[in-house]
């Protein structure tokens, strides 16, 4: 039985959101009831459309916002009790752009051994052969300890964020759209990357992203979120070769591979996201689900166990959904 | 024969940097049909977003673009004034940008600046221009037409606004759209969506497109011909069919063994990867772009240019030194083709 390190219960949180100027303000649950459990050395991919609740999430496991409701555990302790050093020693990010995400004015040695320096490590005389080992571990070569951020190219700069936040040897990572601002060929190079210090260092991966390709590649486990709920969570192989939620299956279907015999899909998704202040009652999915039935905008689905996860909608539920739709 | 809109010879475009001059893009030659899809696929500093300025002449001041050759529906346009020039922007030659929020105004209401898209090149009364736009906007999927045309930018969704954009672009009814990475800003489902959209509208209304893109999985679905650019050159050119079936070049193999394809590359494993970086495109530069950084480089590669040559097929042409039995020996080998 392997080790749970983070598990999340029924976490909420919401944001007081103002409608107008003499109006009230009305709440916006950007992460509504979310619990998921990762263990250690899992790879779990958090995927969805922008605005699903998918940074706030990660922003939680931080520490950086408290959760409304719920809690989130750390290797059986509550978030909440965990001194903000010691949980940054066990979590740490890794953001999307690395040209917003490093110090323009400090140096590539500083920038790595500044978590060293904020958890006040006892040896500041290995400080830096530490940063160097750590900077050939992500394949950067030692001699740019001195060099700006300004001086390296988009990849060498992710591997800066990258060393950063492994100096300190934490158990998780939150990557935040780790490759989505770099090239194809530099993207290549940093999954590679990820996935070798994985195994290096015996690392948990949280990974959001909404390339699925990628997620694909990466990925041991998937959760889909749609309007800060997930609604499919399942181990990588089962959801992509048998996506159930008719949202999982759009979200596959726009993944554009490059096959020039195919045409662009069309998603059947109507085009407006919903206003997650005012969220569609019943399943939030139903107005944009091609396989949308009565009861669907009345009754909120259950999760449906499948698999290793389970699936949030009314086609997998026997009694509510495939009998009513017979009737 | 397909009645030619855009015809490009070795335009050049150089931008004075401090250390010298910079050569952005070296001499790109391709022409583009009617009812015909070009992509131009590169990454980022390849020139693809130079080379679709330099078309426009929309480049910054201090570049300097040459030509032997810039022809758009048989009219010389590198010689033409900018007042020429302003008639035939967004008249017979639209565009769409990356991201819509900065190309709309936002002081003005979307009605607004579609009117005015119309009023500048056809004399036509407010109402026309008026009907014209809530077609368009019903044309390129918007509900509601007639209320969005009080609306401002920012009262839309992303994926709405580059509607928006797109409906802007045909009020005149252009022959050519240079869109240059139309869905870079959105949401995978609102993309596939986008670009399902201007496939459809291209074939009806018979336009050109270029397509700048540095998304493979764009490419390879929409493209009817293919520019793989690099370093400020074309390196591969030819039908989607060609270029992502029997990759010559070794950059074009190279990209394609980078990204993970679904149901290709097994999970988990290592995925291929070009070591290096770009070179610096500022200065002379007589050698293979792309031999520092390819695994197959021998000592004739730094020597001098290297020309487009043809590859097996008709149309297919790639710039290398490598003969296309040994290319495609090599792309067999990589998995890629």
């Amino acid at each position: 039985m392997s080790e749970t390190v983070i598990s999340a219960k029924d976490v909420t949180r919401t944001f007081m959101i103002s409608a107008g100027a003499f109006k009230g303000k009305k709440p916006l649950h950007a992460v509504n009831g979310v619990s998921l459990e990762v263990e250690r050395g899992e790879v779990l991919a958090l995927v969805g459309e922008s605005g699903c609740g998918k940074t706030t999430f990660a922003k939680m496991l931080l520490g950086l916002l408290p959760p409304t409701q719920g809690t989130i555990e750390f290797g059986g302790k509550p978030v909440a009790d965990v001194e903000r050093l010691t949980l940054a020693k066990m979590v740490q990010p890794i953001f999307q752009d690395p040209y917003s995400s490093l110090n323009p004015r400090k140096s590539i040695g500083s920038i790595i051994t500044l978590p060293l320096k904020v958890q006040n490590d006892p040896n500041p005389a290995t400080w830096r052969r530490r940063a160097e080992e750590m900077m050939e571990l992500v394949g950067l070569p030692p001699r740019l300890f001195e060099n700006f951020p300004n001086q390296l190219s988009g990849g060498q700069r992710q591997r800066v964020a990258i060393a950063r936040a492994l100096i300190n040897r934490p158990e998780v990572v939150i990557c935040d759209e780790p490759t989505s601002a770099l090239d194809v060929s530099v993207q290549s190079q940093i999954l590679n990357l990820l996935q070798d210090l994985r195994k290096e260092l015996n690392l948990t991966y949280i990974v959001i992203s909404h390339n699925l390709a990628v997620v694909e590649h990466i990925a041991t486990r998937v959760a889909v979120m749609y309007l800060g709920r997930i609604v499919e969570q399942k181990d990588t192989e089962s959801l992509f070769d048998n996506p159930e939620h008719p949202y999982t299956k759009a979200l596959l279907e726009s993944v554009l591979t490059p096959d020039p015999s195919l045409d662009v899909p069309d998603t059947h998704l109507g085009a407006a996201y919903p206003n997650p202040v005012d969220p569609p009652s019943g399943c939030t999915f139903n107005p944009r689900c091609a396989r949308v039935m009565d009861h669907c905008s009345v009754i909120e689905p259950k999760k449906i166990p499948s698999g290793k996860g389970f699936v949030q909608c009314h086609l997998y539920d026997e009694n509510e959904g495939r009998g009513r739709a017979a009737s | 024969m397909a009645e030619r809109i855009l015809e490009v010879e070795n335009l050049t475009v150089d931008i004075p940097v401090g250390g010298g001059m910079l050569h952005a893009v070296q001499g790109i030659s391709f022409h583009v049909d009617k009812g015909e899809t070009l992509c131009i696929v590169g990454e980022s500093g390849c020139g693809k977003s130079l080379t679709s300025l330099a078309v426009m002449d929309l480049l910054p001041k201090k570049a300097i673009r040459g030509a032997n050759k810039l022809e758009l529906g048989g009219e010389d346009i590198l010689n033409a004034g900018e007042r020429r020039m302003s008639d035939i922007r967004g008249n017979t030659m639209g565009m769409i940008f990356q991201e819509p929020m900065t190309s709309l105004n936002p002081a003005y209401t979307i009605g607004n600046q579609m009117e005015e898209a119309l009023k500048r090149h056809r004399k036509v009364s407010t109402r026309e221009a008026r009907d014209r736009a809530i077609y368009l906007l019903e044309k390129v999927g918007i509900t509601a037409a007639e209320s969005r045309l009080s609306q401002y930018p920012h009262q839309l969704s992303g994926g709405l606004r580059q509607r928006v954009m797109i409906a802007m672009t045909l009020m005149c009814g252009p022959n050519l759209i240079i869109a240059d990475e139309p869905t870079t800003a959105l949401d995978v489902t609102i993309q596939a969506q986008i670009l399902l959209l201007l496939a459809e509208l291209q074939r009806e209304f018979e336009m050109g497109l270029i397509l700048i893109t540095h998304d493979l999985g764009v490419v390879a679905r929409i493209a009817d011909r293919v520019a793989v650019m690099y370093a400020g050159q074309v390196v591969e050119q030819g039908t989607a069919d060609q270029v992502f079936n029997r990759p010559t070049h070794p950059y074009t193999q190279g990209l394609l063994d980078c990204i993970p394809i679904p149901g290709k590359t097994e999970r988990n494993k290592p995925l291929g990867s070009i070591p290096g970086i770009v070179p610096s495109l500022v200065g002379p530069f007589h050698a293979c772009h792309f031999a520092e950084r390819c695994q197959y480089a021998f000592d004739d590669c730094v020597k001098g240019d290297i020309d487009m040559r043809p590859a097996v097929e008709d149309g297919h042409e790639y710039r290398c030194l490598l003969d296309p039995e040994t290319c495609r020996a090599n792309a067999q080998k990589r998995g890629v083709a």
